[in-house]
């Protein structure tokens, strides 16, 4: 049998309400509260156990609470793991997902959750988890484990990819590559489309364009001559032999190399590994994707007070726009361990 | 500050800053031109996303590239 454990806080573990809201996480074994109802529609695992831990710790002391329950975690094993229903709670929905994220990621098991719409932990959290659209209160306790429990039998019952619409968590922003039943190739597809947006007719997009997620202007750099500027590219530009091995569409990696003491980035030593593109100038003179060897006159000049030390590659085509935002997520720290003022973004 | 060609595409994604590049496989360069030409263009356009960085902008900004 296949083990899971189950997060909730401590007003569904019975420890008390807004006043026990600061309840340091705890460990038990066996199954409580939710977990009851979970239990009775989860097929393929047993609960071992038991994750509590109060909203209010979680939120403010969020790092220790990871900790916490990450040492917990690293003594057992388990399978699956699922937090919730937060139903409309939004402290409990933030605390779900973050501890789903933090699961997902640290120990690469799938974990499922659940919340209502409104809850803010839906949009924080929807590209990191499994989060199904749940009900505004604990009456809807039944119904919203019945839909968790059902995809983690799934899961683990050996599937791997799970389309959002058909299953109904909030889309993650993962593709998957499938075979059609139709066998209508994309030509097909796409001509049937336009033909219909043509004569007014409703179609529905394959490719839906996420909602726009607005970023405030940054202020000003105030004085270019003392900034530390670094370049950013999604035009594929690696070391030759790609020590990254960024894949050349729907990148889910990316690199950072070195370009300290280099006045321009030369053909034979950097190429692209964009699938996007026709590759032949970029080959030939990687600088007009990655603008180094002018970058390095405005150095001299004093223009910039200095040029970041490295520059920061991946490919753009085909690339999700989850993947593109954990990526930026991921990169980010080390510029501004660097001091970087202002980053340029060169995309093919 | 964003150097691309689609500025379409980098608006409706709402990069805030943008400087116009010259095509999508040779955003800074022009196969039709020498090197020295090439290399002038490049200077520009990037000179031109550097003083972007220091503009005060309001809103969403496509700035202007001479050559």
């Amino acid at each position: 049998m296949k083990k899971a454990v189950l997060y909730i806080n401590q007003f569904f573990a019975g420890i008390g309400g807004e006043e026990k809201a600061d309840h340091a996480p705890e460990i038990r074994e066996g199954v409580m509260g939710p977990g009851l109802a979970l239990k009775a529609s989860l097929k393929n695992a047993e609960i071992t156990h038991t994750i509590i831990c109060g909203d209010n710790f979680m939120g403010s002391n969020t790092e220790e609470a990871i900790e916490i329950i990450g040492g917990f975690l690293e003594d057992i094993e388990f399978d699956i793991f699922f937090a919730g229903p937060a139903f409309q709670a939004g402290r409990y929905g933030v605390a779900c997902g973050t501890i789903c994220k933090y699961v997902e990621e640290k120990f690469g098991v799938s974990t499922i959750t659940s919340m209502n719409d409104e809850n803010p932990g839906v949009e924080m959290f929807k590209k990191d988890t499994y989060i199904f659209p749940g009900g505004k209160s604990a009456a809807a306790m039944r119904q919203d484990t019945k839909k968790m429990a059902a995809l983690g039998d799934r899961i683990l019952a050996g599937e791997k990819r799970f389309l959002a619409e058909e299953e109904g968590f909030f889309p993650r922003g993962i593709r998957h590559q499938v075979w059609r039943e139709d066998g209508l190739i994309a030509a097909d597809r796409a001509v049937d489309m336009l033909i219909k947006k043509m004569a007014g007719e409703e179609f529905v997009s394959e490719l839906p364009i996420p909602k726009l997620d607005r970023v405030p202007i940054a202020p000003p750099v105030m004085d270019l001559s003392k900034a530390t500027i670094a370049i950013v590219t999604s035009g594929g530009i690696v070391p030759i032999d790609n020590p990254d091995k960024i894949q050349s569409s729907s990148a889910t990696r990316w690199g950072r190399y070195s370009i300290a003491g280099l006045d321009r980035l030369e053909s034979g030593v950097y190429k692209t590994i964009h699938g996007g593109y026709d590759p032949t100038v970029a080959d030939a003179n990687p600088n007009v994707v990655v603008p180094l060897d002018v970058l390095r006159v405005y150095e001299k000049e004093g223009k910039i007070g200095k040029l970041h030390d490295y520059f920061y590659a991946t490919v753009g085509t085909g690339t999700s726009e989850a993947e593109a935002s954990k990526m930026a997520g991921e990169m980010i720290p080390f510029l501004k361990e660097a001091g970087v003022d202002a980053i340029i973004q060169v995309s093919t | 500050m964003q150097m691309c060609n689609l500025i379409p595409v980098a608006v409706t994604v709402g990069a805030n800053k943008i400087v116009p590049t010259v095509s999508i496989p040779y955003p800074l360069g022009n196969p039709s031109l020498s090197e020295e030409e090439q290399w002038k263009l490049r200077h520009h356009r990037v000179g031109v996303a550097l003083d972007a960085l220091t503009e005060d902008i309001k809103e969403q900004t496509v700035f202007k590239v001479k050559i």
